[in-house]
């Protein structure tokens, strides 16, 4: 078992444009990490990287304090699950699990026992004869990783391993991943588009874009001090809220009326015009059930609802607003970068369940002013961000950095995505 | 086999990566691949290139092989015998019509066919084996039999067709020759246009086909304007590889009536020159003439129906 | 499935019986009809009374020396012209599917050139080549462009089978700690081992079937396959042939693909179709 450091990696194809620019990350010995983003945002290649599947441009790559820039994917001794799981559909589940064993060499009674092991952990004993075509995909998803943890490998590399399953049984094996993490310590690196995902395995979590690295922290602190409004905006569902806002001393101007902040907010804040504001959906409340003491005008509007979702217990209330065109711009582009779509710009809130507010209620909303962030329009960087729960925040502008690839990329090869067809 | 739904994200990594700037590894990987496609690439040349570029250069020579001493020089009066010579259009025209009737009564037949073979449920191994044997059997084998069939003397076909004196000879006159013709060769090779086909008509959805009968499509119209033109390509790709096939005709000419009644094809034509008058000359002239009628069809046909070679060549 | 269909489809199926077995059934039943009803002319389909000749025709065929030796040449030249094919084939389709090197295109695009290649153009030239290497009318000089000819459909089928194999079957080989050939050997060959099949068949009836270069480049029974030896049965001219010896040798020379097409039917099929079509 060892760490993996990452330093300065940078990865470019014969295009010339960085799909992973300037990376560093360090995973400690057993660290769980997570490398997230949305689509072509490179976190596939850097596991690939890892690995050995896929050259390094430029940087170093330090597997348990060796380089391992030119070694073969054998020579690295790592374990990887794949997306569709890769399994051999020529052999038994039982020769899959043993491939790694018999490529190594081992003595029969050795792979015996230790894919009897493996098979035992992971509950896999009645499927041994089956070939891989006859298995569920929570089965299939098993034996690989049967594969993986068969021999004792440096680190574990997991892409995308759940995005072919069903929701439930996504969830099932989510905690089965953790739970066989926790139980064997092993360095692990698993790359999700899920922020689902990144937030309930990871031990600290990478955010790429484009290429970028934008933050490397625990979920806590992604969640809570997120550095920039991609960030902001990529983890958490429902997504944080992103209004327009001007902020006057420690007052701030929403479009449904102003809401005063913590001075020491307000003051990361000061001598700029329009920001842009962060309220996750649950820092919202129906004035009418929060403790009276916490209402005051100061921390409340009105506004008119236009769509309630109740769930039972709690409920989703969905009020319109209009932004001014630079805003929306800079909203547009982030809705395209997170892979979504932007149809309006709306502002959720998250209600209690006792909340009797209904479709079309000019209602009274309460809004926890300590939990509002700044962000600044240009940059899209967190003003507010408490830089000591933070993790760490790669400087300079990461990303604006993200964005100027990204068009410099679109702009060479319209469509983006279909950039290699 | 497992589930292979790749993210887009994915197989932008994955394909992008074949892309990759020359690498050590990627430009190791283009030594491996040149290797490996070289032996393939020598002896298709070496049958094909070498022998079409020494058919070239005998073209311009007066060259037989009766009197090999005598070849000399005559630059392109090869050529001008055979354009000037109305023997070489009449076999260009003779196969040029074959060409076209087979490969019409054979999309025909041959999509009737597949569409029986899409939806029988029932005998579906027995059909798809005795469909390989019309493929699998010898066209001389073909030939033979159609002609016997054919044989005033000793056939069946005369019999058994009711406006048909018994004693028809179906070899004594042109048109009723290279109807006898065309049957062996329609006989022989529909069974591949209707595999192709078949694979064409697999491609089209079901869910498409439901739809299309919610949206109140009757038979036709979902045949002409759902099935068909989703297997255009299919249906392309098929008629270009038989017309180019069927414009090579030869074996069942030469079995069935030797050129005999003016059924002679191109093909034969060239064949006679060389092989059994040694006109090694002359011969090359219409192996060249032939050669770049070939490459004309296909253009033709690639250019009318814009039929789409890259996924001919799965490039897609 | 409506009535109607039902039945349209059960005549459908009829008809397809009916066309490709008809002039098998009318080759068999010509191969048993006598050399004298021949002949005397002896019209209908089945022999008629008294103009049967049993097995005759086929202890016939099978004591000509020449046929025997066709037969011999046929089955030796084809195999090897298919084992090398396919051998050739398959590191040129892995390439072709798997790497990207220059010059992939021109493969792709001189195999296409060559499928539709009109052979007859070539046998001028190649009855020429042949004889100053010394090869004409022997079994390397129908073996090399089989071989050749072969190659096209070898390669197409071939790499719509390696496509279908996921990249990530073999990286995942590698990083279970497999050398590329073992990567090779252990998970691909395998995988793809049906693909081979596949192009074997076919070649192996291209091989067999071809006419063209089985008369021009050969002169004797040294290496004439079977194709030009039927051809060739007894004098050149068309209309007075020994029908039912011929029809007897034909029956026999249709033997082995029938053997083939019985045995490996699906295999066929699946491999017609991807080979054609996806590729």
């Amino acid at each position: 078992m060892a760490g993996i450091e990452m330093k300065n990696i940078v990865k470019k194809y014969g295009d010339g444009f960085p799909a992973v620019n300037d990376v560093s990350i360090d995973v400690e010995e057993g660290e769980f990490l997570i490398l997230v983003g949305p689509s072509g945002c490179g976190k596939s290649t850097l596991l690939r990287m890892i690995v050995g599947l896929e050259d390094i441009t430029d940087g170093d790559m330090i597997i348990g304090g060796k380089r391992v820039n030119d070694l073969a994917p054998r020579e690295r001794n790592l374990s990887m699950v794949f997306q569709n799981y890769a399994l051999y559909p020529h052999l038994t589940v039982y020769e899959n699990i043993a491939f790694p064993l018999r490529l190594a060499g081992k003595s029969d009674s050795e792979v015996d026992q230790k894919v009897r092991e493996a098979s035992k952990t992971l509950e896999l004993d009645e499927h041994l004869e089956r070939k891989p075509g006859n298995l569920s995909g929570g089965q299939r998803q098993r034996v690989a990783m049967g594969r993986a943890i068969v021999r004792d490998a440096e680190a574990f590399l997991f892409d995308e391993p759940l995005s072919n399953l069903d929701a439930k049984l996504r969830g099932q094996m989510r905690t089965e991943i953790a739970r066989l993490q926790k139980r064997l310590g092993i360095t692990t690196v698993y790359v999700t588009h899920d922020q689902t995902e990144a937030m309930t395995l990871g031990d600290r979590v990478a955010v790429l874009k484009r290429g970028v690295l934008q933050q490397h922290a625990t979920p806590r602190e992604l969640y809570e001090n997120p550095a920039n409004l991609f960030v902001a905006g990529f983890i958490g569902s429902p997504p944080m809220n992103f209004l327009p806002a001007k902020v006057n001393g420690d007052s701030v101007e929403l479009p449904f009326g102003t809401v005063k902040i913590p001075a020491d907010k307000a003051q990361k804040a000061q001598g700029k015009d329009l920001l842009i504001a962060g309220i996750r959906p649950e820092h919202f409340e129906d004035a009418s059930v929060v403790d009276p003491d916490r209402v005051t005008d100061e921390s409340t509007f009105t506004a008119k609802v236009d769509v309630v979702e109740w769930l039972g217990n709690e409920a989703y209330a969905y009020v319109p607003f209009e932004a001014p065109p630079e805003v929306q711009q800079q909203l547009q582009q982030l809705e395209r970068d997170l892979d979504g779509e932007s149809l309006r710009t709306q502002l959720v809130v998250s209600l209690d369940g006792a909340s009797r507010i209904r479709e079309g209620d000019e209602a009274t909303i309460w809004v926890d002013v300590r939990k509002m962030h700044l962000f600044d329009p240009a940059t899209g960087d967190n003003l507010t961000m408490d830089a000591a729960n933070a993790g760490i925040v790669p400087g300079g502008n990461t990303m604006a950095r993200a964005e100027q690839v990204g068009q410099q990329q679109d702009g060479v090869q319209p469509g983006g995505s279909q950039a290699t067809a | 086999m497992t589930h292979t739904t790749v993210a887009p994200d994915d197989k932008r990594d994955v394909r992008r990566a074949d892309k990759a700037a020359a690498s050590d590894r990627s430009k190791a990987e283009n030594r491996l691949g040149m290797r490996l496609v070289a032996p393939a690439i020598f002896l298709m040349l070496l049958v094909t290139a070498f022998p079409m570029l020494r058919a070239i250069y005998l073209s311009v020579f007066n060259y037989s092989l009766t009197a090999p001493d005598d070849r000399e020089f005559v630059g392109l009066s090869n050529y001008l015998t055979a354009l000037t010579d109305s023997l070489f259009w009449e076999t260009t025209l003779n196969t040029v019509f074959i060409m076209v009737v087979t490969v019409a009564i054979e999309l025909v037949i041959g999509f009737a066919f597949a569409m029986v073979m899409h939806r029988v449920i029932f005998a579906r191994g027995v059909i798809r084996t005795s469909i390989l044997i019309p493929y699998g059997i010898i066209t001389v084998v073909s030939g033979f039999a159609w002609q016997f069939a054919f044989s005033n003397n000793n056939g069946f076909v005369n019999a058994w067709l009711p406006f048909v004196e018994d004693n028809f000879n179906w070899f004594g006159e042109y048109g009723s020759a290279m109807a006898a013709i065309m049957v062996s060769e329609i006989w022989k090779t529909t069974p591949f246009m209707s595999l192709l086909l078949l694979a064409g008509l697999a491609q089209v959805s079901e869910d498409m086909l439901e739809a299309a009968k919610v949206d109140g499509a009757t038979w036709w119209q979902r045949l002409w304007k759902v099935i068909l033109p989703n297997m255009r390509s299919a249906i392309m790709v098929a008629v270009l590889f038989r017309a180019l096939d069927a414009y090579r005709i030869f074996d069942n000419i030469f079995v069935m009536t030797a050129g005999a009644q003016g059924t002679e094809s191109i093909s034969f034509l060239t064949y006679r020159q060389v092989i059994e008058q040694f006109q090694l000359g002359i011969g090359s002239a219409l192996s060249v003439l032939l050669f770049l009628s070939v490459l004309l069809i296909a253009f033709l046909i690639v250019k009318i129906f814009r039929v789409d070679l890259a996924a001919a060549r799965q490039e897609g | 499935m409506s009535t109607k269909n039902k039945i349209g489809i059960v005549i459908g199926a009829a008809l397809i019986l009916l066309w490709c077995l008809l002039p098998v059934a009318w080759i068999i039943s010509l191969s048993f009809k006598s050399q004298e009803a021949i002949t005397n002319g002896s019209p209908g389909f089945l022999p008629s009374e008294g103009g049967g000749a049993g097995w005759q025709n086929y202890r016939d065929v099978l004591a000509d020396d020449q046929f025997l030796r066709s037969i011999l040449n046929s089955i030796g030249i084809s195999l090897i012209a298919t084992f090398l094919s396919v051998v050739i084939a398959t590191l040129a389709a892995y390439a072709i599917a798997r790497l990207e090197f220059t010059g992939k295109k021109f493969v792709l695009t001189l195999a296409l050139v060559i499928a539709m290649f009109p052979v007859v153009s070539l046998v001028g030239p190649l009855f020429d080549m042949w004889r100053t290497f010394g090869i004409y009318d022997t079994w390397p000089g129908l073996i090399i462009p089989y071989m050749s000819f072969t190659l096209p459909l070898a390669i197409w089928t071939l790499s719509a089978f390696f496509r279908e194999i996921p990249w990530e079957m073999e990286q995942a080989a590698q990083v279970d700690g497999a050398t590329s050939w073992q990567a090779f050997r252990k998970v691909i060959v395998p995988l793809a081992a049906p693909g081979v099949f596949t192009a074997a068949i076919l070649t192996f009836f291209f091989a067999w079937n071809d006419f063209v270069f089985g008369i021009s480049l050969t002169s004797t029974e040294n290496a004439r396959p079977i194709p030009a030896a039927l051809s060739f049965f007894v004098g050149s001219d068309p209309f007075n042939r020994p029908a039912s010896l011929l029809a007897a040798g034909a029956v026999v020379s249709t033997i082995p693909i029938i053997v083939i097409v019985l045995l490996f039917q699906r295999k066929i099929v699946a491999g017609l179709t991807s080979g054609a079509v996806k590729g």
